[in-house]
């Protein structure tokens, strides 16, 4: 790595510009051949730092999900679930297309970008 | 360093004075009064003057800077200072901390304080930063968290909304029983009551959550030798560890596995006592998953299994587990950060059993005989776990 990061942008704004591009994209690391998420700087727990960005299947599985309840002028009521990538890893994301409430756990769910208040976002839509 | 040299602390301080301030409602109060309040009072208890406190622990939701602030404000110029923030369990770590700092001789008088006036001043208040990777989503921190870990509990090991709502009932029979409690007069629950109070984020309603009060609290530590010379009944730690593998939720290895499994396995083995040795169980309950997944975690019962042990009120005041004897973080208070609230019922219930005037409950409401207490503390979301083990003079 190099010691100066001037010109350069972290993880975090990478993946953040590979959304705004329309790619959902996951950092792997070489030596383990092991996929994480969120980024990061290095591999969580061992440190290694032969990452690369590679771009995620999109396949998914619901591990938990919520239905957060909101006044309907405030938008209504939404889902917020838990989703263990093909890859290995988890994040947190929406589903959507069916109702907030009937997201079940084990469902089988594909990413989608799309956007939240004005910034691009995975979404999922259940398979 | 193995486990034994940290096991050296078992037994070398005690808590000497406790006091609370301003639960419920305190409009008019800062947050940073009401700590104080309850500083001046538990250095009371324990008849020790305020200029003999040389160790200050303190985290708020209102001072990024919370032992400086409250230092400050008390006028007091510590020679240790902690001001460690992980959440509602900061305050069990802060323990564990005076305890080392009280052994290696760095300080001889230590307070662990609490103040918050989040209910009079408009509601739930926190500090923390907006969590990258999930914030853009919207979850309503901490609720969605802990319906995240309750929806996969379910979903793991059968268990129902009447499993959780079994332990919001037990938690009010509790505060039926003390005087103290925010819903002492509020009358019994039902499992319907819980089931059908209004949804915040599925499957938690409304009662599932904890409440939201004014409130602060104070503990004096001092090493076991000066404890013998103190006016009241001193109550020894025996026993306390910590760990956390997650900041946020999703990032949590396994939703029904919480870091107690850790905390509470070195705690106990620090203390050289078992779960069920305990007199009485006071665990973190912000939600009413936690109580479940604590009771397993700190091998209570075996995983899956803490729905069996909650059922028939067993875990109320007539039952065989005596778990949130306060009426717990859902009905007695529960002021934004509720760990020093688990540690003073852990205490206060041993001091009573030792004859100490701790305050009045209905029949049923004091533990006869009361010798070891477990205190656990959950800070974020499920994520830092401590475990204190108390324990009364006959128990070192």
């Amino acid at each position: 790595m190099a010691e100066n990061l001037a010109g350069t942008v972290g993880p975090e704004q990478q993946f953040k510009n590979f959304l705004s591009e329309g790619k959902f994209m996951i950092q792997r690391c070489k030596s383990l051949n092991k996929f994480f998420f969120h980024p990061r700087v290095a591999f969580p727990g061992s440190g290694e730092r032969d990452l690369e960005w590679v771009e995620a299947s999109g396949n998914g599985v619901v591990y938990s999900s919520s239905c957060n309840r909101r006044l309907p002028e405030k938008g209504g009521d939404f889902n917020l679930s838990l989703i263990t990538l093909e890859e290995g890893p988890r994040m947190m994301a929406r589903v959507e297309g069916v109702d907030p409430d009937k997201v079940e756990i084990g469902q089988k769910v594909k990413a989608r970008i799309s956007s939240l208040n004005g910034e691009p976002a995975v979404i999922f839509d259940i398979v | 360093m193995d486990q034994n040299d940290i096991n050296r602390l078992r037994g070398k301080t005690a808590v000497v004075g406790l006091a609370e301030s301003g639960c419920g409602l305190a409009s008019g109060w800062s947050a940073m009064e009401i700590m104080a309040n309850a500083v001046h009072d538990a250095l009371d208890d324990a008849g020790i003057k305020l200029k003999e406190v040389d160790g200050v622990f303190a985290a708020t939701a209102f001072h990024s800077m919370a032992a400086m602030s409250l230092s400050e404000y008390l006028g007091v110029k510590p020679k240790f200072a902690d001001g460690s923030q992980i959440g509602g369990s900061s305050f069990l770590s802060h323990i564990l901390t005076a305890a080392m700092a009280l052994d290696a001789g760095l300080i001889n008088v230590a307070v662990v304080a609490y103040g918050s006036n989040q209910k009079s001043a408009g509601g739930f208040k926190t500090i923390s930063e907006a969590m990258p990777y999930e914030a853009q989503y919207q979850p309503r921190m901490p609720v969605t968290a802990y319906a995240l870990s309750a929806k996969r509990y379910m979903n793991e090991f059968g268990a129902t909304r009447e499993d959780l709502a079994n332990v919001a009932v037990s938690a009010r029979d509790w505060a039926l029983l003390n005087p103290r409690a925010y819903t002492h007069q509020d009358g019994p629950l039902t499992v319907n009551d819980v089931l059908s109070a209004r949804p915040i984020v599925d499957p938690l309603g409304k009662l599932d959550c904890c409440l939201v009060t004014d409130g602060g609290a104070a503990v004096v530590m001092t090493r076991s030798d000066r404890a013998k010379d103190t006016k009241n009944t001193p109550i020894y730690l025996l026993g306390a560890a910590m760990e956390h593998h997650h900041r946020m939720i999703s990032e949590m290895p396994d939703l029904v596995q919480t870091s107690a499994i850790e905390s509470g396995k070195r705690a106990f083995s620090m203390s050289g006592y078992n779960p069920n040795d305990m007199s009485t169980i006071q665990l973190y309950d912000a939600f009413t998953i936690n109580t479940l997944l604590f009771l397993e975690d700190l091998g209570f019962c075996k995983k899956g299994e803490a729905k069996e042990l909650v059922k028939n009120n067993n875990i109320g005041p007539a039952g065989n587990l005596k778990v949130n004897t306060n009426g717990g973080g859902l009905s007695c208070v529960h002021p934004g950060m509720y760990g020093l609230f688990v540690t003073l019922e852990a205490l206060r219930q041993l001091r009573n059993a030792s004859g100490d005037d701790v305050g009045q409950r209905l029949d049923g409401g004091w533990i006869d005989n009361a010798k070891l207490s477990v205190a656990h503390g959950n800070g974020g979301v499920l994520s830092s776990q401590v475990t204190n083990i108390w324990g009364v003079s006959d128990t070192l």
